[in-house]
């Protein structure tokens, strides 16, 4: 059965702007809660947004969130200009990190980022390319953890 | 325990939600590391860390955890304050440091989360 398309957003995020990191989830977060969803897969999709969008932040000139809420889940798509990541599986370790001095200042770049997505997801893909960006597409189910 | 069992105990200068403090706390999430705080935070549950910018509090709020408490005196400036305010968050300071916090609460039986 093909799941029907309820909702579609996109948000704009700005590279290196860390004055309003995390306003975007913060949106997304007022914005599910709003429609009744249950508690579990509202909070992990947010986790994934906030998470995503911090790495845009902190690494790339801009990216695009786009949240598409179907009846079955909850999507993310997040795209970025940004450096790539050459080795998508040692990033995908918990504790590898190549954040700067200054984010981690901001208290991210512990490399937790991409492994907490993961674990907050059902379905986790990421796409990258050096030099041009990469695409993270993130699948949060309605039922799965009722 | 209670927030306000937890500011007594620790010896907490309450900065924001004063009338917040009768909320139960069951567990304890102890971190500068954002991350590592919306991995493993869950609700009912007290977030200590010695990060004070506004990411803290955005952390707090997606992670969904009852009150912050910053550690080693630290104090955040205003508009984190106000941004705790808005979103509705207890937040509360004490000279003692993370490692002795979390000592003081783990006796008291107060859980971490893994």
């Amino acid at each position: 059965m093909t799941a029907v398309e309820l909702l579609r957003e996109s948000y704009e995020i700005q590279g290196r702007n860390f004055d309003k990191a995390g306003e975007i989830s913060s949106e997304i977060k007022a914005l599910l809660s709003g429609l009744g969803l249950d508690a579990a897969p509202t909070r992990r999709s947010v986790i994934v947004a906030f998470e995503a969008e911090m790495n845009v932040v902190m690494y790339a000139r801009r990216g695009t969130l786009t949240l598409v809420l179907t009846d079955a889940a909850i999507g993310l798509e997040v795209r970025d200009e940004g450096p790539g990541i050459p080795d998508i599986e040692t990033a995908m370790q918990e504790g590898f990190s190549t954040a700067s001095d200054e984010m981690r200042e901001l208290g991210f770049g512990f490399g937790m980022g991409l492994p907490n997505m993961k674990k907050n997801s059902d379905e986790f893909r990421i796409e990258s390319e050096v030099g041009k960006g990469t695409s993270v597409f993130a699948t949060i189910r309605l039922n799965a953890h009722a | 325990m209670t927030l306000a069992e937890i500011k007594e105990l620790i010896g907490c200068e309450v900065l924001v939600g004063d009338d917040g403090l009768a909320v139960e706390i069951r567990d304890v999430v102890a971190s500068d590391g954002m991350s590592e705080i919306l991995a493993f935070a869950r609700a009912r549950e007290l977030m200590i860390t010695g990060l004070t910018n506004i990411q803290s509090i955005r952390t707090a709020d997606i992670a969904g955890v009852s009150a912050v408490l910053y550690c080693r005196g630290k104090v955040p400036d205003k508009r984190v304050l106000e941004f705790a305010r808005e979103k509705r968050i207890p937040v509360l300071t004490t000279t003692k440091g993370m490692f002795e916090i979390c000592g003081i609460l783990y006796g008291k039986g107060l859980c971490g989360v893994s």
